[in-house]
């Protein structure tokens, strides 16, 4: 009679095996939270040597009220389309000079995407969250541009190639490589988004 | 039959604790992998917009924090109802946001002092009045890399 010793033991084997199941299942769904937001930068306080004499044409007029409504070129825009406004804007080519522009060319917008310039105005009084919309839309808009272009010469996606470029873990050799290719788009549609002084009245 | 009556035989058989330990430790290992540190109990309201073209903020020693929003319930009766701004545990004013940078970039080391970022985690109702006003600040200071702090989502809902 094998048993006769008491009771057999609980075969506590695979417990563990049941232990790292679910400690893997918990690493697998949890993430650990990065933040993320919009990169802007601020305009030095010294104001330029020279003064630059920039044309009105290649000025993208952006107002918001404090109602939130949207003042763009003197017209009144919904925010829905204010994305494609800045990219018709912004791929005008207006002066012939951009040979990768697929806009219109109309004389009356911009003349180059290196020349035009997006100046975003707002009241005091208008609500954060309106303001992050807007500046998220022009973002995006310069994103699609560029997008387009990163497709086009090396066939991948710009934000992309960008968050890759941007991430520590990225081998060196791969960030050299992209390095150069986030640069040469950057400046086909370099970021020009001016946020003058806010209005008081 | 002597064989089945033989099991009532003894005590209970007891647990095993062998696999304690491990339990424990994928406890352990849970409660590591999701705690983040928190270094300022958050004393504004703080109900960050969306935006859908967002990039990661990496590297957190580069990154100094500035808090905008409403009191929360239990300042309210001492500071009120309009947004306010919080650096690490304390409301301030306008005008100490430049000294606050300063002061933080002077902790940190010397080769990460041109590299730092601002990041502004601004409730979605608060007014851009006062965050011209932080802006302005930050350009005295020459602290001119700043990162609006958003949910991932579509940027639309933050209209609602």
């Amino acid at each position: 009679m094998p048993r006769r010793g008491g009771p057999p033991e609980v075969n506590a084997g695979s417990m563990a095996d049941i232990a790292f199941l679910l400690l893997i299942f918990f690493l697998v769904t949890t993430t650990i939270e990065t933040d993320s937001g919009l990169d802007r930068m601020l305009p030095p306080i010294e104001p330029p040597d020279t003064d630059v004499v920039i044309k009105q044409k290649n000025i993208f007029t952006v107002n918001i009220n404090k109602n939130g409504q949207l003042l763009v070129e003197e017209e009144l825009l919904s925010l829905q389309q204010l994305r494609q406004a800045a990219i018709d804007f912004l791929d005008n080519g207006g002066d012939g000079t951009c040979n990768y522009c697929k806009g219109r060319k109309e004389a009356s917008s911009s003349d180059n995407p290196t020349k035009a310039i997006i100046s975003l105005k707002n009241d005091r009084e208008t609500k954060y969250g309106t303001y992050i919309t807007v500046q998220n839309e022009l973002v995006g808009a310069y994103n699609d541009l560029r997008n387009r272009e990163a497709q086009r010469l090396f066939g991948r996606d710009f934000t992309d190639m960008e968050a890759e470029f941007l991430n520590p873990e990225t081998p060196s050799s791969v960030r050299d490589d992209l390095k150069d290719k986030v640069k040469r788009i950057q400046d086909l549609f370099p970021q020009k988004l001016s946020e003058a002084e806010t209005n008081t009245n | 039959m002597a064989k089945f009556n033989k099991k009532k035989d003894g005590d209970l058989p007891a647990v095993s604790t062998a696999s304690l330990p491990d339990i424990v430790f994928m406890l352990l290992f849970f409660f590591m992998t999701v705690t983040t540190m928190k270094d300022s109990t958050l004393m504004v309201e703080n109900t960050l917009p969306n935006a859908s073209e967002t990039k990661k903020l990496e590297k957190k020693d580069r990154v100094i924090y500035i808090y905008v929003g409403k009191p929360t319930s239990q300042y309210t009766k001492v500071f009120g109802t309009e947004p306010k701004i919080q650096l690490n545990d304390k409301f301030a004013n306008v005008s100490d946001v430049g000294d606050f940078i300063l002061q933080e970039r002077a902790k940190k080391p010397q080769e990460l002092q041109n590299v730092l970022t601002t990041a502004m985690k601004v409730d979605k109702n608060a007014n851009m009045g006062l965050i011209s006003d932080i802006k302005q600040e930050l350009r005295k200071v020459n602290a001119l890399k700043v990162n609006y702090t958003t949910f991932e989502g579509d940027a639309f809902r933050n209209l609602q």
